[in-house]
């Protein structure tokens, strides 16, 4: 198709990307994370609802997110919302990047900051849950928060030092 | 699927009756023009033929006429051959922030290397630069003024003749008339230029052929060595089918109202119709085939590939498509935030273009941008409310 050549998304990224999963707000989430700046262009919002399984562990019960964003921005939302969703917090907050990208079917070199961002930004809701509930997981699900901003930072650096113009042509 | 091509700032397809003149240059009269014997003779003579078209459309002399790959090339032989040939003083170059990365990336390399001192020059919020900046900018040790004629990206018609006139053939003044071709008076001496570049495949000619004008007598050394082609001033096998292609080309170009009336319609449509949008960049000082707009809430590089699954071609200065992080430099001189930069669209008309063609990809813009805006919600308010 014709828009191969304007970047190199997979035809799971643009599905996701037409159709995105889990769009739009909740109604007193339990838990919001919002990452991303406009300098850079991406903006990134999770809402999550907790609840209990059968073995009354607490589990995402549902997430939804927005996003104002690129192609790559949109569908690593999606996914990770996918990924996160009916899991267990502890399962949830072990999402890696790369399981983000994977579902995705790969992301070219300069867009994986946009799954390091969707990465964190679930991570935060999960936080901001355990900082209004005393539960005894928080520290561990912090400190995983936290190493994400940590490589979201680098990746921003990469991208930026690959100064090639292909996606527009003037 | 009906595919609208509306990124003629981009590229423009070759034209037949373009196309038919190239062809016999490939396999049937494909000698060098360096050559001594008759092949090289007529492939030569078509060279020099394409020469006296081309001299007869900028009103300059044959002479003044070379041939490049392209207004790349031009540009940066200007850069760099003005910057060399002056060192026996450290020259000083005017130049725009507006300027295509091709100007402005060998200004940065003139400087890094300390063969010229350069100042960029700031357009006003509608993109214009002022003459009256670049009369201010003049130092004693300033060799070049190099300001194009119209931006590539907002479509910005610079005051090119006035600058000229403040000039007054003192200072070397160059122009990179790519965009501008097409659409304005290239007479060079109304202009008052000693350089201006241009390119082939923007004005309906093939891809891989320019032409930089040189006035008679300008003081520039040549940057590409290796051959005694263009007078010894530009190394490198003619590339002929190009040649003949970039003439004819220009013989066919052809002023008519009918784009401006199209753009015009475009930009009422949008405006009235699509909630918080904006044009960038002067709507009357402004190329007859260019839009560029502003949508708040949505980023550039999805409103162009939603439009693109519905056939519809167009651009955008965000970073996202940029793959560097930054957003247009154009967008963020004329004042745009980031935010507004990464939701902009470029869209550039053609000489095929319809009206139809226009109000569908109104309606599809419409759309996309509703459908973008339900996804990022209000997160940029939210956002902007925190910090």
């Amino acid at each position: 198709m014709f828009w191969k050549n304007m970047n190199n998304y997979t035809k799971k990224t643009l599905n996701q990307f037409l159709k995105p999963k889990n769009r739009g707000k909740i109604k007193n989430p339990d838990g919001v994370g919002m990452v991303g700046n406009p300098v850079c262009g991406d903006l990134m919002k999770v809402y999550i609802k907790v609840g209990e399984n059968k073995k009354k562990e607490e589990t995402i019960k549902d997430i939804k997110f927005e996003t104002l964003g690129c192609v790559a921005a949109v569908a690593s939302s999606s996914i990770t919302t996918e990924l996160a969703k009916d899991k267990t917090l502890k399962e949830a907050s072990k999402i890696t990047k790369d399981e983000i990208v994977k579902g995705l079917g790969g992301l070219p070199k300069e867009k994986v900051h946009c799954s390091v961002l969707a990465n964190q930004a679930l991570k935060k809701a999960i936080d901001d849950y355990y900082s209004k509930s005393p539960a005894s997981s928080a520290a561990s699900a912090k400190s995983s928060a936290s190493s994400s901003a940590k490589s979201a930072a680098s990746a921003r650096g990469r991208s930026k030092r690959t100064r090639s113009r292909a996606g527009k042509a003037f | 699927m009906k595919r609208i091509y509306l990124d003629h700032a981009a590229t423009t397809p070759v034209d037949k009756r373009v196309l038919k003149a190239m062809l016999p240059y490939f396999t049937q009269k494909y000698g060098n023009p360096m050559s001594l014997h008759s092949f090289g003779q007529e492939a030569q003579k078509a060279v020099e033929a394409a020469r006296i078209k081309a001299a007869k459309f900028f009103n300059c002399s044959p002479e003044e006429i070379f041939f490049t790959s392209g207004a790349t090339e031009s540009n940066n032989w200007v850069i760099k051959g003005v910057a060399k040939a002056h060192q026996s003083k450290k020259p000083h170059i005017v130049t725009s922030a507006i300027e295509h990365h091709c100007v402005l990336e060998a200004c940065q390399s003139v400087e890094k290397e300390g063969l010229a001192e350069v100042t960029y020059l700031k357009p006003d919020s509608r993109g214009i630069i002022s003459s009256e900046s670049v009369r201010k900018a003049i130092k004693n040790n300033t060799v070049l003024v190099s300001v194009m004629y119209v931006n590539n990206e907002i479509g910005t018609k610079e005051p090119v003749e006035e600058i000229g006139k403040i000039l007054e053939g003192k200072i070397l003044f160059h122009t990179d008339a790519t965009q501008a071709v097409s659409y304005f008076d290239c007479d060079v001496k109304k202009l008052g230029v000693d350089f201006l570049s241009m390119s082939g495949h923007k004005i309906y000619g093939p891809k891989g052929v320019g032409i930089l004008y040189v006035k008679k007598g300008s003081s520039i050394s040549r940057i590409q060595e290796g051959g005694a082609q263009e007078r010894e001033m530009r190394a490198g096998t003619h590339n002929v089918p190009g040649i003949v292609g970039l003439a004819k080309a220009l013989e066919l170009i052809k002023k008519d109202k009918k784009i401006l009336q199209l753009r015009n319609h475009l930009i009422s449509r949008i405006l009235k119709e699509v909630p918080s949008s904006r044009l960038n960049g002067s709507l009357d000082k402004r190329s007859p085939n260019n839009a560029n707009f502003t949508f708040n809430n949505i980023e550039g590089e999805s409103l162009v590939m939603l439009l693109d699954k519905e056939g519809i071609a167009s651009s955008t200065g965000s970073a996202c498509s940029s793959r560097s992080l930054e957003p247009s430099h154009v967008l963020s001189a004329i004042g745009l935030k980031p935010e507004e930069a990464h939701g902009s669209l470029r869209l550039t008309l053609g000489k095929d273009t319809t009206k139809k063609d226009i109000d569908f990809t109104v309606e599809k813009i419409k759309k996309a941008v509703a459908k973008l805006r339900e996804i990022s919600g209000n997160v940029l308010e939210e956002y902007e409310q925190l910090h």
